[in-house]
């Protein structure tokens, strides 16, 4: 197959040109910003109108942003990046930033009993569900303070008093857990949603189509997200996927297709999705219809990473500075809230500014707190392997130096 | 992946039976339960009082510092009420030999009518149902458990007293369902996934491994996985390689897992129900082979200890542990042992991870000889392990090498013959047992 060469060109709101590098063959372009009314593309549509699409007109701004503060969430992973870089993080850290509106969008959407479930993109997640600052860099620093007390690190977040369910390292494997919450949810009869939130790269894992059946046939409360951001790791879309439109790949689940870089979008989307779920089953959520309703539905956000795919992927090997550059200038979601708040006269520049530095400060504070927390004791290594004590030894390297019972 | 299975072998018991030639003293706790077992007599009491033997009296307390609040989790045993069965707890040499003038005696004089009989798959079944009614977040899902009754009929009949809310027929998808069913632990249900052949869930490998067994730990203790996951495995009756799969191998270094194995249906509720009630997930190995045994177990409700061993019979020559299937050829081949005049200890180790080190210790110190007998592949299997649990903590006690007998390194064929070989079968045991005892 050889890819089609052609330099593609936009031309931003404040007239700035852009060229798209030529490896991006097959994007024509990027999805243009989701401008208030303009239709969504539609899956299944067979010509009828969508069944109670979602609300676009009469977005109020005011109050609409959720209470925290969507200026964080790239403080805290360019925080991030540079303790990985000073080597107090280790391992594999998966940065967030460019994707934040997702996070925001879903937060704003929905309620604390709703479950989230993702993968190991996990940080600003975990923050938008309510977790701390200085508990997200203990735990990526592998303190005791850390939410997993320190033994799950930055792919194991977890917040169960906010029904955030992680945080898993196996790519796609948290999507049947996520059926499976949905499930608890139809089983105790409760009003709420499971998100399941998955990539591009997961959207061609089995267990996608098996819990897809599973959550479809028995009418579960799953909303099944795809946060497309175009790179399976070092992959792009189209390399690993005969059809890169996720969305269209629930066939018998209506599937919904949102700009993930617009904040607004997201949450109406989550808002519509959540009933949806909860009336008529599963829905994939990148946009969509089919005629027998389904409580499953399927979302495909569009939405992009700056970072690589984690600290150890530089980024750049696949794609272009000079596209991370152009999303950035043309999608970049905080840009779009910002102006938005200044074209409204929501907030003056001043008051923006003042927010990030506020954000910026809280950022170190917390860094600088999780870096004085201690690390967990060595019997922390033996502690939550089981629930109850079943008197399993457990012992040092020679079997003498240390021995523990398992708790 | 569909088929019901119609087994009509039985272990062949009457073989074992007590008869006035052989020595009481060989064979008094063990004749006994036999006996029972056959004529359905009182033989509850003696089951039951047997899992309950202990070792505390008999000898002196273990070198490893096994923590004493073991003995507040002894198993619920139902008042047989006879005196028989009581005596048997001490297990005192001397007093067995009283209980042989008894024993032939129990099985004639009128049961005590507080059992019931059933077979193994019915026991399991009971358990579950049991434990459904208990408790309203136990829910059952597999494949075929609802409308069609199970595979094995354990499930049968659940699913039109709970509903199809409760007992769920999955489609095929292992990963996906075992995946739903921790994902619906996190937030408090209790499921109990069956996997139609134990062979099955290497498909849900990664779910049992990574999310089963390890997310209490990684998320800090905030979640717990209060799963069963349950279904038989082992060699069958030619069934061919791939559904005569022995997982207990595969599965036993997975850190945060409890795994059991059933052999008689007194265990076999009783560990489903234990199982059930447990927070931490525990893998329950069931056996094709061993569902239609037949035995009197107790109508008072119980639950068997998940990390005790049982022992089967008491000896004083050598050590015998064995799990599932094999306690039933070592009990064959312990009849022909006792016939030349050896007196092994057979011990049901049921808990295979983590091993009842305790009991098996115990045992250890009063035989100093110990032969593992288990179904499981050379490498790596169950008996590997043990072997090297048994060399490290009681290798002073130990007048002879551990010998550990299991399943030849090969895919199991088809060929009824080559089938036999593959598996350790009685006579290898005596051969085994008259080795280590020279």
């Amino acid at each position: 197959l050889t890819p089609k060469k052609e330099t593609f060109q936009t031309k931003s709101e404040n007239g700035v040109i852009t060229t798209l590098s030529p490896i991006h063959h097959r994007f024509t372009s990027l999805p243009p910003p989701l401008r208030f009314d303009r239709p969504n593309p539609d899956h299944n549509r067979n010509g009828r109108p969508f069944h109670r699409p979602p609300m676009r007109r009469s977005l109020t701004l005011r109050g609409d942003l959720i209470p925290g503060d969507p200026l964080l969430l790239p403080r805290m992973e360019i925080a991030a990046n540079s303790l990985y870089k000073s080597k107090l993080i280790r391992g594999f850290c998966h940065l967030y930033d460019g994707q934040e509106a997702l996070a925001v969008g879903m937060e704003a959407g929905i309620t604390k009993e709703d479950a989230i479930i993702t993968s190991y993109r996990d940080h600003c997640t975990f923050l938008g569900r309510g977790g701390e600052l200085v508990d997200a860099f203990s735990e990526l620093m592998g303190r005791m303070r850390g939410c997993s007390n320190g033994k799950g690190g930055s792919m194991h977040f977890y917040k169960k008093d906010a029904s955030f369910y992680g945080g898993h390292g196996i790519v796609g494997a948290q999507i049947p857990l996520g059926c499976g919450l949905a499930f608890a949810q139809k089983y105790s009869k409760e009003e709420n949603v499971s998100f399941v939130l998955y990539g591009d790269g997961a959207a061609n894992q089995g267990q996608l189509f098996e819990a897809l059946n599973i959550a479809a046939l028995w009418d579960l409360p799953a909303i099944l997200v795809c946060e497309n951001n175009h790179y399976g790791m070092g992959t792009a879309t189209w390399r690993p996927a005969k059809s890169p439109a996720y969305f269209k790949r629930g066939d018998y689940v209506p599937g919904l297709k949102v700009d993930g870089m617009d904040v607004l979008a997201v949450k109406q989307a989550c808002k519509f999705a959540k009933e949806h779920a909860l009336k008529n089953g599963p829905i994939f959520l990148l946009i969509g219809k089919t005629q027998t309703p389904n409580k499953t539905i399927v979302i495909i956000m569009d939405t992009y990473r700056y970072h690589g795919h984690s600290m150890s992927d530089p980024g750049s090997t696949y794609r272009t500075r000079d596209e991370v550059s152009g999303v950035r200038q043309v999608r970049d979601p905080i840009e779009r809230v910002r102006k938005l708040l200044l074209s409204h006269d929501i907030a003056t520049e001043k008051e923006l500014k003042d927010i990030e530095k506020e954000v910026r400060k809280e950022v170190d504070d917390a860094v600088a707190q999780a870096k004085e927390s201690p690390v967990p004791e060595p019997s922390e290594l033996f502690t939550n392997m089981y629930v109850k004590d079943c008197g399993v030894e457990s012992f040092g390297a020679d079997r003498k130096e240390l021995k523990v019972t398992l708790a | 992946h569909k088929y019901l299975f119609i087994f009509t072998e039985e272990i062949n018991f009457t073989a074992i039976l007590t008869s006035p030639s052989i020595s009481p003293l060989r064979h008094s706790p063990w004749g006994k339960k036999m006996a029972a077992r056959i004529h359905g007599g009182a033989g509850a009491g003696a089951a039951t009082a047997l899992s309950t033997f202990n070792p505390k009296k008999l000898v002196a307390p273990s070198r490893t510092n096994l923590p004493a609040a073991r003995s507040s989790k002894r198993c619920i045993v139902a008042a047989a009420g006879s005196d028989a069965s009581k005596s048997l707890r001490v297990g005192h040499s001397q007093k067995l030999i009283a209980n042989a003038a008894v024993a032939t005696k129990a099985e004639t004089s009128a049961t005590t009518g507080t059992g019931h009989e059933l077979l193994l798959f019915e026991a399991l079944q009971e358990g579950l149902e049991e434990e459904m009614d208990r408790d309203p977040h136990v829910c059952v899902m597999g494949e075929d458990v609802g409308h069609y009754g199970g595979s094995y009929k354990v499930t049968k009949g659940l699913a039109d007293k709970f509903g199809d809310l409760r007992v769920l027929d999955t489609p095929i998808c292992e990963n996906a369902f075992t995946g739903m069913g921790i994902g619906a632990a996190m937030t408090g249900l209790r499921p109990v996934i069956e996997g139609m052949n134990m062979g099955f869930l290497l498909l849900a490998f990664n779910q049992i491994s990574n999310n089963c067994g390890m997310l209490h730990y990684t998320s800090g203790g905030q979640f717990t996985i209060p799963v069963v996951i349950r279904g038989p495995g082992g060699v069958g009756r030619q069934l061919g390689a791939e559904h005569s799969q022995r997982l207990e191998s595969y599965f036993q270094s997975i850190p945060g897992i409890q795994m059991v194995a059933c052999s008689t249906p007194y265990n076999a509720k009783g560990l489903m129900k234990a199982a059930i009630r447990s927070e931490n997930p525990v893998i329950l190995f069931e056996h094709v082979l061993l569902y239609n045994l037949k035995e009197k177990i107790p109508d008072e409700e119980y639950i068997c200890n998940l990390e005790e061993a049982e022992m089967v019979r008491p000896g004083e020559h050598i050590t015998i542990l064995t799990y599932s299937r094999m306690r039933y050829h070592v009990m064959q081949a312990a009849k022909t042992l006792v016939n030349k005049g050896y007196d092994p200890e057979v011990i049901d180790i049921r808990s295979l991870k983590p091993f009842d080190l305790y009991t098996i210790g115990n045992s250890v110190k009063k035989t100093h000889r110990v032969l593992i007998v288990e179904e499981c592949m050379r490498t790596g299997g169950i008996g590997a392990s043990l072997t090297a649990a048994i060399n490290e903590n009681f290798h002073d006690y130990l007048d002879a090498p551990v010998m550990c007998l299991s399943s030849q390194d090969v895919p199991t064929p088809y060929a009824g013959t080559l089938e036999e070989w593959t598996v350790v079968q009685p006579a290898q045991i005596v051969t085994a047992v008259e080795q280590l005892c020279q």
